[in-house]
């Protein structure tokens, strides 16, 4: 009987966690809303999302397949993986895949790092800015496993999704995508 | 509603019996493993373990480094978690795991120049040899681990990010390392006991 009680204890104590989580969420969820998603700014000129903001890239159901990569300029695997990402897209981009390179660099860093990288390396993969620091949140979204570290790629297209928490080699990125483009 | 609570119940009975069970280490601890205790050298010269801490409730063991921007963001806050716990009877343990070779701004000598300039109260140890952060599974600089110290050992409560904004402390929602020790010293449960975080991943 007592083992009883407590397991009703332990049951309320998990309802209240859950309906508390809930809540959170809720919040975060209108705090966003009432931010635009997509901010802009003027020195720097590429979008900057929120995850609200960026989560259509990652859901496009157009037909492509979609190489997303999450990187930083501070991020020294990152831009070691950079040139074979590129490479692969300038191979593959007629047979309808799209690379899309989400900086996860700090806003401080936009203008003096971010900015003059990509020009420097002629970036062809479309870059945009993930802004959003509550990373917990987010992470889980993207894939449940990710821990967080990057480099990370997620490979997607209509029927199959992958997401990868490690750097490629050209020839790593060529055979994962190939499952991709049959 | 008799059924769905023998179902609930007996669910909920199915979790907690498996929970114990789960202490294959693939990928580092989970919540209610026992860590390891080291002894590594610190920045003072000394070596540093978990034992010499006779009187310690538990441990922030964060694992952290010179050069990564989020752990230098986090540089202060770290600073004020040992302030406000050290006398609590958990103090800061800091950990640089990343290889000095590989990363020049992680020398013993750097960090010695880093914890003077930013004043650092607590020990800041070299994980030489790489051997303890694989056995943790920390895989990015900030990652901390809150340990309780008990009569089995050092039992892993909490894992992850410090709080939930890295780049704005005036804009921290939930304070996840602070909740988890003050959660911890007064016998509540951990939640959440686990979060998530970008951050630089560990140079080998």
């Amino acid at each position: 009987m007592k083992f009883l009680i407590q397991l009703v204890f332990i049951l309320l104590f998990i309802t209240s966690c859950n309906n508390s989580k809930k809540n959170d969420q809720d919040e975060v969820a209108n705090a966003a809303d009432s931010n635009q998603t997509q901010k802009t700014n003027t020195t720097v000129n590429f979008p900057i999302y929120d995850y609200e903001g960026i989560e259509p890239l990652l859901n496009k159901a157009d037909g492509k397949t979609y190489i997303v990569n999450f990187w930083a300029t501070w991020c020294k695997p990152c831009i070691e993986e950079l040139p074979f990402l590129e490479k692969v897209y300038a191979e593959q981009k007629s047979n309808g895949v799209e690379l899309v390179l989400v900086s996860l660099d700090m806003p401080t860093m936009w203008e003096k790092r971010l900015v003059p990288f990509v020009k420097k390396n002629d970036l062809k993969g479309k870059v945009v800015i993930l802004d959003d620091p509550n990373m917990n949140e987010w992470i889980p979204k993207i894939d449940e496993d990710w821990g967080g570290g990057i480099p990370a790629t997620l490979i997607y297209n209509s029927n199959k999704r992958t997401f990868f928490e490690r750097g490629f080699t050209y020839n790593e990125l060529n055979e994962e995508l190939n499952k991709f483009l049959n | 509603m008799g059924t769905l609570k023998t179902f609930l119940i007996l669910t909920l009975a199915f979790i907690i019996g498996i929970i114990p069970n789960t202490d294959v280490n693939l990928s580092g601890y989970e919540i209610g493993d026992l860590a390891t205790d080291f002894s590594l050298p610190n920045i003072d010269g000394k070596m540093v373990s978990l034992a010499d801490y006779k009187n310690a409730e538990g441990f922030l063991v964060i694992f952290t480094c010179n050069t990564c921007p989020y752990a230098v963001a986090y540089e202060d806050r770290i600073i004020a978690l040992d302030n406000k716990f050290k006398e609590k009877g958990v103090p800061v343990i800091a950990i640089n795991p990343n290889n000095p070779e590989v990363k020049a701004g992680d020398s013993f000598e750097a960090m010695k120049e880093r914890a003077q300039e930013k004043g650092f109260t607590f020990p800041y140890l070299l994980d030489d040899g790489q051997k303890i952060f694989p056995q943790y599974g920390a895989t990015r600089t900030p990652h901390v681990y809150l340990l309780e110290k008990t009569e089995d050992g050092n039992v892993v409560r909490y894992i992850g990010a410090i709080d939930d904004n890295y780049q704005d402390e005036s804009q921290v929602k939930v304070k996840y390392v602070e909740n988890a020790v003050d959660a911890m010293l007064s016998g509540q449960p951990i939640e959440p006991a686990m979060t998530k975080a970008i951050g630089c991943s560990i140079k080998v």
